[in-house]
């Protein structure tokens, strides 16, 4: 029933006001519900999605509706021909501003699009070329199959497909590896990145992807205006865009239609009534506009279309487990008898030393166990094997190779996959969503792949492998749970089952039974003893001593970031410096 | 004694995610109760729960008012103070600010007489008055926490995981003060890691287990408990 | 150029300088305290400046009636808030500052705005006026957003942005004014001609910064706000609440912009929407400064008003091109030398 009448709204919405029924100016509103959406949609994919924003939105739609103006009016290119040059360059212009931004913390980018939109806007301004503040007029329509698009009404077909192609591209993005990697940098990026994600080039991307976007939206602006003047590419015009953003719903891909849509017939209406009660004193709807952004922040944080969705049923397509299975990933061959070698390890914070000269080995198909009270340098010690500290001093190999100053990526890349004491899972994410970031590195689809659906066949040899992992640790039955459904022993496991999905050689777990029933630790002790079979070296810091003992290998054991005793378990158990340092007596 | 802290049905979630669940616990003046238990059972969410640092679903009484509602500051005002695991010391100021920052809520006269009992339990932090707090080593971070905490005068002081990264000496210290302020009549509230130091200092001790309190009694006769031993004294309870 | 236009333009750097040294020490000072990056800053020196500007000219300012507004939802949102019955003393309190106040100021100033007022008065007036704002628009927008993101309480704070502007063109009007210089005079110093309004700005600039100094670091109030800045965890640990200090911010944001509103309504025709643009140069030089240094942030400010004057001479086009374009290579600077300001 839902396709039906899908259907018959979309041949309602494209015929009706290109027939004729419609008056001129529903079909302008229309318009510029359309191309506004498009603007929002990458606002949506850049403040919901990647947790970073920008107010400088119209300044790229006004370079993009700039260019076209100039290269139509002053060079003789057609539009169509224009639209190319138009969207390089302001993914160009979007590049750059990127690259300057996205290695800063968060709030920077959306700052530095404040001083760029200003900037542009006075620019426009000033150029003479550009026509100063009268703008360029005089642009030709756009022509379809030899008919110009001149009248709105005419124009909406355009805007209406242009419109549909940004969604189709942006939901493809949106559900594909690429995607998974943005939507995991929302909530920090320490997890991402030991995972293999890079997350300054996925910011990047999606900016650009935004910018993109942008510049798609202002071809379309300056062929239906057919003349383009500064004002309506201010930095006012950019947080109206974002307004749209953040009221539809920023992160819903129809939140930016709808957002469009509230935006524009509000404005519209109030440029219309307020004058009445106020006199025509300048554009007051402002005020109405800023309260109404505030009010969502501090109401509905997530928009206006999640609480229309909710009414919406999800469809949810069920994994094809049988696909393919993935290739094992291609990694320097080992060298001499260890996975994992610390050599000498220290790590100093100003004065602090927190890992003082630890030293230690792990072989193939064994697990090893770091043992020390809370605060004897054991979580540091994990970040320095990880990448995500560099060492004072030291050496870290893994499988033989140096790895000094690699990056918890480049790390990663080398087969060691972690877990954290703290759980770092992406809460609004699926459990399969989230398993599945562990198996970024062993698949290559790119962003523009993902935007062209090229990546299927991959995409669900990655969705089996991360539901095999899922199925392993046994947590089938809660595949599409929110991660932020589990309880703390479940997100142990889901981080355990990601960690799995990089087909690590080494795998770290930092604290896994902390949390954990007793029977959940017999069957995560089951696991382990599994992969430790497979060959896999296991690198385990736990202070169940019950779990550790029935479990490890050998153990290691730090007090104040020295290591002061390895050994067997027995051994340890009976070493009187192991029991004076972790037992502490007061006496 | 008299009971200043009681808790009742106290349940602490994060999103959809129960950390603490049905729990309740009293704390006399001039005593200490310690909770124990292993990593990630939700010791240190209930306190910061009772502080005022997490939102807690329950009830909790003090000195005979619900101070449920109270945010952290407030019930610092009313005399109930939480030293946290990560300390939160003002780093970029001296040990000096730092602890007339902790009286912040009291007179300046209470300050002066609150400054000179804190360097008298405290002589380490006397010389270093003039330092950084942010240089200071970890045992003396501590100190300065527990200091800062004690110029606010309170009758129920909250610690959690005192010994966290300390050598034993120091350790000794600590507990060694945490004796005194019960012999001076104040009621403290001990999470604690090592089992062992924390049941030999307390007079009432908590299990907790996956959230919820599993056990409680004296701490005397905990000591004795031959599970308990097994499971949270750790190593030589198995080996001995 | 001779060296009298260099020094001229030199003298307009420093006093352009001076306005957004102020500023960025406010948007330094509120993102420490609150982590709100605080894009109205701006509306409040051009409310400042147009209210002075209608005490002096007699008439009642219509900020002292967008005042009683604010006031009166800062009371409608303690009031919904409420989930038991107060007490009394608590109710007053906060009855007579969101109501009573504004209330008895609006009343009050349109008795006393048609007396020819001394200039003292007047000025006293405006600060009482405009300073409230700084914390009643905290309590509106930011104390509902407790736990929220660095870019919620952006995207927030621009929209306070927006109303501001709007309720500034509705309170104000659409026309400039500029207020009569408190003091008339010029100096002599050697060839430089000063005006005595730019010496006054200046002066009072410097006693500014060097107040802020002291108040954070001889006493104990400005000492609780620095630590709410260095730890927020902290500073609720020995009492000092979030809120309070975020309202004490407020204040002292408000008051600095209230009193560069006072210093530069005389030297510029200032609109109901001038503010903004002087305030993003101030933002500008606490981007530079990456919200973190005081002292880095008036270094910047000053060196952003110099060659904000230069620009003018030169390139009078492309000024504001220039002094918002430099951003980006700063920007790029910042993140080459400092690229491991990730995880918030």
């Amino acid at each position: 029933m839902r396709t039906p009448l899908l259907t018959f709204l979309a041949a309602v919405v494209l015929v009706l006001p290109a027939s004729g029924v419609l008056p001129a100016f529903w079909a302008t509103l229309l318009n510029m519900i359309g191309i506004s959406a498009i603007v929002a949609l990458g606002l949506v994919v850049l403040t919901g999605v990647g947790g970073m924003t920008s107010f400088g939105q119209a300044a790229f739609v006004g370079v993009a509706a700039y260019c076209s103006a100039l290269l139509t009016t002053r060079y003789g290119f057609s539009p169509w021909l224009a639209l190319p040059v138009v969207l390089v360059v302001t993914s160009i212009a979007a590049t750059l501003i990127g690259l300057v931004t996205v290695r800063l913390s968060g709030h920077y980018l959306p700052l530095g699009t404040i001083c760029w939109g200003m900037a542009v806007y006075y620019l426009f301004g000033n150029l003479d070329l550009l026509g100063g503040f009268n703008g360029i007029s005089g642009i030709p329509p756009v022509s379809l199959f030899g008919h110009p698009l001149l009248d709105s009404r005419q124009f909406w077909p355009l805007v209406l497909v242009m419109l549909g192609v940004s969604l189709y591209l942006t939901r493809n993005l949106l559900d594909s590896r690429a995607g998974r990697a943005i939507r995991a940098l929302r909530s920090g990026t320490t997890a991402a990145e030991a995972f293999g994600i890079a997350p300054a080039r996925a910011k990047l991307a999606v900016f650009i992807y935004a910018g993109f976007l942008a510049g798609l939206a202002g071809w379309l602006f300056a062929h239906l205006q057919r003349s383009v003047t500064p004002t309506a590419f201010s930095l006012n015009a950019g947080i109206e865009f974002l307004l749209m953003a953040v009221i539809g719903g920023s992160g819903r891909l129809w939140g930016a239609v709808l957002g469009a849509a509230i935006v524009v017939l509000l404005k519209n209406a109030l440029q219309d009534y307020l004058p009445l009660l106020f006199g025509s004193i300048g554009s007051l709807e402002v005020i109405f506009f800023g309260v109404v952004l505030v009010l969502t922040l501090q109401k509905a944080r997530e928009g206006l279309w999640p609480v229309l969705a909710e009414h919406i049923p999800q469809r949810r397509s069920p994994v094809d487990e049988i696909a393919t299975a993935l290739a094992m990933p291609v990694r320097p061959k080992g060298e001499g008898p260890f996975l994992l070698e610390a050599i000498g390890i220290n790590k100093r914070f100003g004065g602090l030393v927190a890992v003082n000269d630890v030293s230690f080995s792990l072989a193939k198909g064994e697990i090893l166990t770091l043992l020390g009270p809370n605060g004897a340098g054991k979580s540091t010690t994990f970040n320095l094997l990880t990448g995500v500290l560099s060492l004072s001093s030291g050496e870290v190999r893994i499988a033989g190779h140096s790895v000094a100053g690699a990056s918890p990526s480049q790390i990663a890349g080398l087969g060691v996959a972690r877990t954290f004491q703290h759980v770092k899972l992406v809460p609004e994410m699926s459990v399969l969503e989230n398993v599945a970031l562990g198996t970024h590195l062993r698949g290559d689809s790119g962003f523009l792949r993902c935007l062209l659906r090229l990546d299927r066949p991959q995409e669900a040899q990655l969705l089996a492998e991360a539901a095999r992992a899922i199925r392993r640790v046994g947590l089938a039955d809660r595949i599409h749970s929110p991660a932020d459904s589990l309880s703390l022993g479940e997100t142990r496991i889901v981080e355990i089952a990601r960690a799995i999905c990089l087909a690590p050689r080494v795998l770290l777990l930092d604290e896994p039974a902390a949390g954990l029933r007793k029977a959940e630790k017999n069957r995560l002790a089951e696991l382990l003893r599994e992969l430790r079979a497979e060959g896999l070296g296991i690198l385990l810091v736990e202070h169940d001593m019950d779990f550790v003992m029935s479990l490890t290998d050998r153990i290691v054991v730090l007090d104040f970031g020295t290591r002061i005793a390895a050994g067997l378990p027995d051994e340890i158990r009976k070493n009187p410096r192991v029991q004076e340092a972790y037992l502490g007596s007061v006496a | 004694m008299t009971v200043l802290l009681s808790v009742e049905d106290a349940a602490v979630s994060y999103g959809a995610v129960e950390a603490v669940r049905g729990v309740a616990l009293q704390v006399a003046s001039g005593s200490v109760a310690t909770i124990i238990g292993a990593n990630g059972a939700g010791k240190t969410s209930l306190l910061s729960a009772l502080g005022g640092l997490l939102p807690m679903r329950g009830r909790v009484i003090y000195d005979g008012h619900d101070i449920t509602r109270l945010g952290t500051a407030d019930r610092v005002a009313a005399g109930l103070a939480l030293v946290t695991e990560s300390r939160d010391l003002f780093g970029t100021m001296t040990v000096e600010d730092n602890l007339r920052l902790g009286a912040y809520t009291r007179t300046r006269a209470e300050a002066a007489q609150g400054i000179e009992e804190v360097f008298g339990r405290f002589p380490k932090l006397k010389e270093r008055r003039t330092q950084l707090a942010g240089t200071l080593s970890g045992g003396e971070r501590q100190m300065l926490a527990t200091g800062r905490a004690l110029m606010s005068r309170p009758s129920v002081l909250m610690l959690d995981e005192p010994s966290l990264g300390l050598a034993p000496l120091i350790v000794r210290d600590i507990f060694h003060i945490i004796t005194e302020l019960r012999n001076d009549g104040i009621g403290v509230l001990l999470v604690e890691q090592n089992a062992r130091a924390a049941l030999q200092t307390a007079d009432h001790a908590y299990v907790m287990e996956l959230g919820r309190f599993v056990m409680q009694g004296a701490a005397a006769e905990m000591m004795h408990d031959q599970r308990l031993v097994e499971t949270y004294l750790g190593i030589s309870g198995a080996g001995n | 150029m001779d060296s009298t236009i260099a020094l001229f333009l030199v003298q307009d750097g420093l006093i352009n300088g001076a306005i957004y040294a102020l500023l960025a020490v406010c948007f330094v000072l509120l993102f420490a305290v609150t982590r709100i990056i605080f894009i109205p800053q701006g509306d409040f020196v051009a409310f400042a400046g147009l209210t002075l500007a209608a005490l002096e000219m007699g008439v009642a300012p219509g900020s002292a009636l967008l005042l009683v507004c604010l006031g009166v939802a800062c009371a409608l949102f303690d009031l919904a808030g409420l989930r038991n019955w107060p007490p009394a003393g608590w109710l007053l309190r906060r009855l007579g500052a969101y109501l009573a106040l504004p209330l008895v100021l609006w009343l009050g100033v349109r008795d006393l705005a048609p007396m020819d007022l001394p200039v003292w008065a007047d000025i006293c007036l405006t600060l009482v006026i405009v300073v409230p704002m700084g914390p009643f628009t905290y309590r509106l927008a930011f104390e509902p957003m407790r736990n929220a993101s660095i870019l919620a309480l952006l995207i927030t704070s621009v929209g306070v942005h927006l109303v501001m502007m709007g309720l500034g063109l509705l309170f104000f009007g659409a026309e400039g004014y500029r207020s009569t210089p408190i003091w008339g005079g010029t100096i002599l110093l050697g060839p430089m001609m000063i005006q005595g309004q730019s010496a006054l700005l200046m002066v009072c600039t410097l006693v500014i910064l060097g107040l802020l100094w002291c108040f954070f670091t001889r006493t104990l109030a400005g000492k609780a706000l620095q630590a709410a800045a260095v730890s927020a965890r902290g500073a609720e640990l020995v009492g000092i609440s979030v809120e309070t200090a975020g309202r004490r911010a407020f204040v002292l944001a408000g008051l600095i912009a209230a009193i560069a509103g006072i210093l530069i309504a005389p030297i510029t025709t200032l609109y109901y929407d001038s503010g903004f643009l002087i305030g993003l140069k101030g933002f500008v030089a606490a981007i530079v400064a990456g919200f973190a240094s005081f002292p880095g942030a008036v270094f910047s400010a000053i060196v952003l008003g110099i060659i904000e004057a230069f620009a003018a001479f030169w390139a009078s086009a492309f000024k504001e091109v220039i002094v918002f374009g430099l951003v980006l290579p700063i920007l790029l600077w910042r993140s080459l030398t400092n690229p491991h300001d990730e995880e918030h």
